[in-house]
């Protein structure tokens, strides 16, 4: 049984010109012990996409229509204090895009520790404590650090305590969006090796990376998910799909890398022209097309659906004609 | 030489009951020759921002000089000095959005530069429009609008288009990719070359990403808690790295075709 299961997935934010389609009807299906690296470019409909699949929807983004099964359960019709309580931060936890920010500046790290815990178990202030020390010994983090406020931390160090206590319930799935885009490579790399060793430890089973960084999924991700416009435009198993992308957008994502080494020096710099699509009102046809070099007389006329060939999700006319 | 940066120190004094001094920058020195791209690479804290904003003259520095064509920038005072040093020496900064005027279209940053030119006769829209084209932008598709209705890209592509116009002898970019969508970054990368190659302008390009760095410079100079550590030639210092904080960041970097050990 995957741990994640998805079918027809909408989700759209609501304003006064008319839905903004962010998420529009995503089949997604994660199985265990996988690290799926999720990829597109900003405004895709990335981040969005995750805090869907756990639920957390508020105004105004808005839960069109869908079923999304987490860990045996359906989740998707679960109400919210009921996805607090037995969901959120036990079977799945997020670290959102902002998380370095979002710690209360006034209060210490153990404050946030027990605010997180108590939460959802039954349990004393000490043993909340107890447990959050062992879990950092664990990870390799100072102790000291659940007595700092959150200023005295440096980015890399709040994305590791941020990570760390979202993970002190155990959760199946971890969901981290964008986590090292604001560190530099060498902080960016010590964050990527806790995120390993979370999985290695067998605190969290699974996990789901948000990035538009290719090269960092290069180096975690056992399968890529590749979203366009609200859409998942290509899925596959990781060292295959970035070594023979199959739709032009991966394609040219892959193509857009820019790292020291001598096949990317070979084939030169390149870089995707034009801007995504307003989700307004999105590309007739296929949501690409406007962008794609190789668009036929069908791209612009009929929607491509994800088809499956040899362990590989695409949808593509050019692919699957 | 176009320009000389001489042992270059610059030591911040903080704490109020505490003094505390930090070193930002710890002598400093490189030359710019003209047609030079230049980058200076290192990780967040290292003083390349303090060194860029001591060229620019926004700061000043405890110890050293800058001597641009010739001249020390000290003995620049005027207001009217000021504003010629800044038509040579252009700076594009990080955060694209935070050098708009939020209430304001985009077309005023963009006339704006004239008013650091000499003379008064321009046929300002025309060159607006070609500066534009020149940084792969439609006119139509961005004049009019307010830096909010842009994306990330655009915006950095408009602070670029206003060196077509200007026409710098120097450009200061301080991470001015950061903040892009990876998969626009080689794009806008190529418009400095561009630049470089059809007006001969030099760049000095300071960034965290020694991927960046590697394809388009000249030299690359290596900055680690405020001192170079290591310069030379980008296939040099990524095949060859001598110094070990460099070793360290050539390894950090996450590469497509090759995994990290232990991962």
């Amino acid at each position: 049984m995957p741990i994640l299961e998805t079918k027809g997935v909408k989700a759209y934010y609501s304003t006064p010109l008319g839905y903004i389609r962010a998420v529009d009807g995503i089949d997604l299906t994660l199985e265990k012990g996988v690290i799926l690296g999720l990829a597109g470019e900003s405004g895709c409909g990335k981040s969005t996409l995750v805090n869907t699949l756990m639920m957390n929807v508020r105004p105004p983004l808005r839960f069109i229509e869908g079923t999304i099964i987490l860990d045996g359960k359906e989740i998707s019709s679960m109400d919210r204090s009921m996805l607090k309580k037995n969901v959120w931060g036990v079977l799945v936890s997020l670290v959102p895009q902002s998380a370095l920010n979002a710690l209360m500046p006034t209060q210490r790290i153990t404050d946030l520790v027990k605010d997180v815990v108590m939460h959802h178990m039954n349990v004393s202030e000490q043993e909340v404590v107890s447990m959050a020390k062992k879990r950092f010994e664990e990870l390799n983090l100072e102790v000291d650090t659940l007595y700092r406020y959150p200023h005295e931390l440096s980015g890399g160090m709040k994305q590791r305590v941020v990570i760390a206590i979202s993970t002190l319930l155990n959760p199946k799935l971890l969901i981290v969006d964008e986590p090292t885009s604001a560190l530099d490579v060498s902080t960016q790399k010590q964050v990527l090796k806790m995120l390993v060793d979370l999985k290695r430890a067998k605190i969290i089973e699974s996990m789901i990376f948000v990035t538009h960084d290719i090269a960092v999924l290069r180096q975690i991700a056992n399968w890529i998910t590749i979203m366009y416009a609200g859409k998942i435009v290509e899925s596959g198993l990781a060292d295959d799909m970035l070594n023979h992308p199959k739709h032009p957008y991966t394609f040219s994502l892959v193509n857009a890398v820019v790292t020291p080494e001598p096949e990317v020096r070979n084939r030169g710099l390149a870089s995707l022209p034009g801007e995504p699509p307003n989700l307004l009102d999105p590309p007739k046809g296929c949501r690409f097309n406007p962008r794609c070099p190789n668009a036929m007389e069908i791209c612009r006329a009929k929607e491509p659906h994800l088809e499956e060939k040899s362990n590989r999700l695409v949808a593509c006319h050019l692919v699957f004609p | 030489m176009l320009l000389e940066v001489k042992e270059l120190t610059k030591i911040y004094n903080v704490g109020l009951l505490r003094r505390k001094e930090i070193i930002a920058v710890k002598d400093v020195s490189f030359d710019v020759k003209p047609e030079m791209f230049l980058s200076l690479v290192g990780e967040s804290g290292s003083g390349k921002t303090t060194t860029a904003k001591i060229i620019l003259k926004l700061i000043k520095p405890t110890s050293g000089s800058i001597i641009f064509e010739g001249q020390n920038i000290e003995g620049i005072n005027t207001l009217k000095d000021l504003r010629r040093y800044w038509r040579n020496v252009h700076g594009i900064f990080q955060d694209p959005y935070a050098s708009f005027n939020p209430f304001h279209k985009v077309d005023r940053a963009l006339g704006q530069a004239f008013t650091l030119l000499e003379g008064s006769n321009f046929d300002k829209e025309s060159i607006i429009n070609e500066a534009l084209r020149e940084v792969g932008l439609r006119p139509e598709e961005v004049l009019g609008k307010y830096p909010h209705e842009l994306s990330g890209g655009q915006r950095q592509r408009i602070m670029i288009a206003r060196c077509y116009i200007l026409k710098p002898k120097l450009i200061l970019a301080d991470e001015p990719l950061s903040m892009i969508d990876a998969s626009t970054r080689a794009g806008i990368l190529k418009l400095f070359s561009k630049l470089r190659d059809e007006h001969k302008t030099s760049v000095i390009f300071i960034t965290h990403d020694l991927g960046l760095a590697y394809y388009v410079s000249d030299e690359i100079l290596i900055m680690y808690k405020g001192s170079i550590v290591e310069r030379g030639p980008p296939h040099e210092i990524i095949e060859k790295p001598q110094a070990q904080y460099t070793k360290r960041l050539v390894e950090d970097v996450p590469l497509l075709y090759k995994k990290w050990s232990g991962f």
